[in-house]
């Protein structure tokens, strides 16, 4: 859409009803072209005429050339099509398989969505296990739909976990820190110890570590991490490599 | 609403780690979770994840127990506290808590209700104990017992003084409150047993009570009286095991005896010394939980040049709203008003007809001298004030500035 959007206000923090456009600016730039920016609106952000208002409170972000969108803290999960879960199995019926993602309703999941899963050779899933997988239907008016194999066919990844390991909930700006490309969060977990991680979109980390108690370490760390500023998480986890645990 | 189910690999980890002595939060197996107990400005008490609240009245008693106050316990599980809790319904577990709660407090006779008793037959004291979850984090049920003993300790009941037939209750202002006669503090302990009973938690957390297999609570009071002792889940207990809890229980019991005192006694001196006290005061500020900040400086160094440019520039107060006139000698009325509907007294619409007579601000000041000096000499059931459908039936009291009522 058009619209002349400075990249003055990007930082700060606003809230909903808050006017995202600029007002008309003092000054013409010389590079004036005279073509009008397309931009695109990403999460908080919502057009009304053509104005465009914050619905979401939270700072406002913005990636070159034209994205912008407010980052906002929750931890209630909304689901969403295309992002990878991890999901909890609770009733296993007929042809599909209910998953609990931690949303408003129970997705499905069919047995036929795995890799290698014929109506012969059925996926060996119990009730109560954990999944990674991935959202193709996911809006308020139908009821969410899983799959574990991706467009050609294969897992990449997705499917039933394995044994050991511990679930903990945290919130959804903990986990989309994790998953940035460059995440130095990522970088100082390396540090740390050898350990497995699973991450979901909808809040839920799995955690798998040589030792019970260096999984318990994890755990409570990735919980606690969610508060911190950079500073402080990097001071505790000095703290803990010289050997507090 | 359904709790999110447990997932099979949570399970087995959470038994893997109490084999190896290790609990999610870093506890050890006979260690409490960290109490903090509050008290209220009024009489309640807030321990925890559960908060309890006592009142009084007086009601007739019993008829097979005539010289005896009644104890009346109600717990309630909130949606607050957990998704799996619904409003209204009393699930399993409410029942089951409401029992051992009222087992641990009213059998143990830990208060005296002969001393409730008021006039024999015919009055006696009702304390009735409310306790709200506001949290579900495991062993409600140490909490509740804990949060409802700390409020019997904190509740004070009116004092009440009979002279023959008469009994007169006096208010918390005219003669000061007494407290409950309590013999003993009863206090639950709950043990949670796993793997058939061969390893054993005090005071378990959510997770670890949804794979327990058992749960043994006892209640004691610190003078080593077991006041009750509930085995739920169905487990074999042995005689070693039950005697070992007890022991453990008696320890932690006068441990939690020594914090409720010590919080009593820092709530007494508090409001001795007339510092703030209360729930509101309990929360720390400055976390990103907590919605209370310190209050901000305002700037105000030019706002009395703004407020007297506005004074000024303001337009003069039309002359069709009077100034308050006596009609009458202990009359004060004051502009026209409509007739008051809700059927307060009318020293209150008199009130409502002060704030709306001046605009200015000096007007205001003098008007309300004025009224005041009235308001002490006049009498209450005077003034009438004209609805505009009865023009012809009410009597009118005007004063002489008045114009035509508005229609």
């Amino acid at each position: 859409e058009d619209s002349s959007v400075s990249t003055e206000r990007v930082g700060e923090i606003l809230l909903p009803g808050d006017e995202f456009c600029c007002g008309p600016k003092d000054t013409l730039p010389l590079t004036d072209s005279g073509k009008s920016e397309r931009l695109v609106a990403g999460p908080g952000l919502r057009r009304s005429g053509d104005r465009l208002l914050v619905s979401r409170s939270g700072v406002l972000r913005h990636k070159e050339p034209n994205k912008f969108w407010i980052e906002s803290q929750q931890r209630r999960y909304v689901p969403a099509k295309g992002e990878t879960v991890i999901g909890i199995v609770t009733v296993k019926s007929g042809d599909v398989f209910k998953v609990d993602i931690g949303g408003s309703e129970v997705a499905s999941l069919s047995y036929l969505a795995f890799e290698g899963a014929t109506k012969r050779n059925r996926p060996n899933i119990q009730v109560g296990d954990l999944l990674l997988a991935q959202l193709v239907v996911a809006n308020k008016d139908m009821e969410p739909e899983l799959v574990c194999i991706d467009g050609s066919g294969r897992a990449n990844g997705m499917g039933v976990f394995g044994t050991g390991g511990l679930l903990i909930k945290v919130s959804l700006g903990l986990v989309r820190r994790l998953l940035a490309p460059r995440s130095d969060l990522r970088a100082d977990l390396e540090q740390l110890f050898p350990c497995e991680l699973a991450v979901g979109m909808n809040g839920r980390v799995w955690v798998r570590a040589g030792a019970v108690q260096q999984t318990l370490v994890l755990a409570n760390l990735l919980q606690s991490c969610d508060a911190m500023t950079a500073p402080q998480r990097q001071q505790l986890f000095r703290r803990l490599q010289q050997g507090a645990f | 609403m359904k709790d999110t189910p447990m997932s099979n690999c949570e399970r087995d980890f959470i038994l893997k780690a109490i084999e190896e002595k290790k609990r999610l939060d870093g506890r050890q197996t006979y260690d409490y979770r960290k109490i903090k107990i509050t008290f209220g400005t009024d009489y309640g008490c807030l321990c925890g994840q559960v908060m309890a609240q006592v009142s009084c009245e007086l009601v007739v008693p019993k008829e097979n127990r005539p010289n005896e106050g009644i104890m009346f316990f109600n717990l309630e599980l909130s949606p607050m506290a957990s998704p799996a809790f619904e409003q209204g319904r009393q699930s399993e577990l409410s029942v089951k808590l409401n029992r051992q709660l009222e087992r641990c407090l009213r059998n143990s006779k830990c208060i005296d209700t002969e001393s409730l008793c008021v006039v024999s037959g015919e009055k006696v004291w009702q304390i009735r104990v409310d306790v709200h979850t506001l949290n579900n984090d495991g062993n409600l049920m140490d909490a509740a017992s804990v949060a409802a003993i700390g409020a019997l300790c904190h509740f004070r009941r009116p004092d009440v003084s009979i002279q023959g037939e008469e009994v007169t209750v006096y208010s918390p202002e005219e003669r000061d409150p007494i407290p409950l006669s309590i013999y003993h503090m009863p206090i639950s302990v709950s043990f949670a047993f796993f793997q058939q009973g061969t390893f054993l938690l005090v005071d378990p957390c959510e997770r670890e009570e949804r794979v327990m297999d058992g749960l043994l609570m006892i209640a004691m009071n610190k003078h080593r009286e077991i006041c009750s002792i509930q085995s739920s889940g169905g487990i074999m207990l042995l005689k070693e095991q039950v005697m070992r809890c007890s022991k453990i229980a008696s320890v932690k019991v006068s441990e939690i005896t020594e914090l409720i005192n010590k919080a009593l006694l820092n709530d007494k001196t508090a409001r001795k010394a007339g510092g703030r006290c209360g729930f509101a005061e309990s929360m720390p500020q400055e976390r990103i939980t907590a919605l209370k900040t310190d209050q901000t400086a305002v700037e105000m160094t030019d706002v009395s040049e703004t407020a007297s440019s506005i004074v000024q520039t303001a337009v003069a107060p039309p002359q069709t709203v009077p100034s308050p006139s006596v009609p009458v000698p202990g009359v004060g009325q004051v502009g026209e008003g409509l007739r008051n509907t809700w059927g307060l007294e009318e020293e209150e619409e008199e009130e409502e007809e002060e704030s709306c007579g001046g605009d200015s601000v000096e007007e205001v000041t003098k008007m309300d001298v004025e009224l005041h000096q009235e308001d002490k000499s006049r009498t209450v059931d005077v003034v009438e004030i004209l609805d505009s459908d009865e023009e012809e039936e009410e009597v009118v009291i005007l004063y002489p500035e008045a114009t035509k009522k508005p229609k």
